[in-house]
């Protein structure tokens, strides 16, 4: 999926990262505690989260995140948009909730990318 | 790539909207050196972490990163408040963060069992009232 695609699915609009949107997404993880993102993110993901500072840019530039959708319509702070820019992560703003928003996006085929889904996966390869 | 790198990074305790700058740029240094991926985000994720650590619970610190063609190593450094019980520090879950640092995003008592699990060796030493130097390595052989 790409981000554009997630644009259209969370009728979000785009803070940064409009040059971006072509970028591709394999996975999607939704929270605001940054040490959790970090113990269960997996590569090329999508983070959805309340969290509107310098730091969930951080964090996605650590775990190589293509892109933050900030829910309910939360604004993001000035630190966050210069740091996304220089960084090259996209943030996008939805007026979805949280739970509404990870919802919409699993039902358009992402998955978390762990537990689950991997053991599937090893499954079918053995 | 270099028989021994040796970086330094002066991490400090006011900006906590820094926190995290020192690890983006050992990252880059990372890449630069050809290491594998996912030896990248192992470093990553524990420097991070110590980094984040470092900012919000002891008001900075030093992290000196030493890379040789064995491995990663790194040595986080404080002069905060120390770790009392480290037993209970490294439980998932455990934090003592106050509620403003986890408004922004911290204090999932996640960062130190992190470390551990994304380390092949660590270890803290830490005296309360001094502060606490957390030594990890990564191997480079290793996946
Ligand atoms: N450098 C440090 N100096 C003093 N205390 C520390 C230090 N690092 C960790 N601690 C103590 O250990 C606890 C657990 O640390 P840990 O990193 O696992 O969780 P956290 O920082 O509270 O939350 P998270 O890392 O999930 O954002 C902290 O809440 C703090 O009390
Ligand atoms: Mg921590």
């Amino acid at each position: 999926m790409t981000v554009a695609e997630i644009v259209k699915v969370l009728d979000a609009k785009v803070i940064s990262g409009e040059d971006l949107l072509d970028r591709d997404v394999h996975s999607a993880c939704g929270s605001d505690l940054m040490s959790d993102v970090l113990a269960f993110v997996k590569d090329q993901s999508v983070l959805v989260t309340g969290l509107t500072n310098a730091q969930a840019v951080r964090t996605a530039e650590m775990m190589d995140i293509v892109c933050i959708v900030l829910v309910r319509g939360k604004t993001a702070d000035s630190g966050m948009i210069d740091l996304a820019r220089d960084r090259s992560v996209v943030v996008l703003q939805t007026e979805y909730s949280m739970f509404t928003a990870c919802g919409l996006l699993y039902e358009s085929g992402l998955r978390g990318g762990g537990g689950r889904a991997n053991a599937k996966k090893f499954k079918a390869a053995l | 790539m270099p028989k021994n790198l040796k970086l330094h990074y002066d991490i400090s305790g006011e900006d906590y909207t820094r926190a995290g700058e020192a690890s983006a740029q050992l990252k880059q240094v990372l890449r630069q050196l050809g290491l594998s991926s996912s030896i990248i985000r192992r470093v990553s994720i524990a420097m991070y972490e110590g980094e984040i650590n470092m900012v919000i619970h002891a008001n900075g610190g030093t992290i000196d990163v030493e890379i040789d063609s064995a491995c990663v190593s790194l040595i986080l450094k404080d002069t905060g408040p120390g770790i009392s019980e480290i037993d209970l520090a490294m439980k998932e879950g455990y934090s003592t963060a106050s509620e403003s640092v986890r408004s922004m995003g911290f204090g999932a008592g996640m960062g130190l069992p992190n470390m551990r699990k994304h380390s092949d060796y660590m270890k803290i030493d830490s005296t309360p009232g001094v502060g606490t130097t957390v030594y990890m390595k990564i191997a480079l052989g290793e996946e």
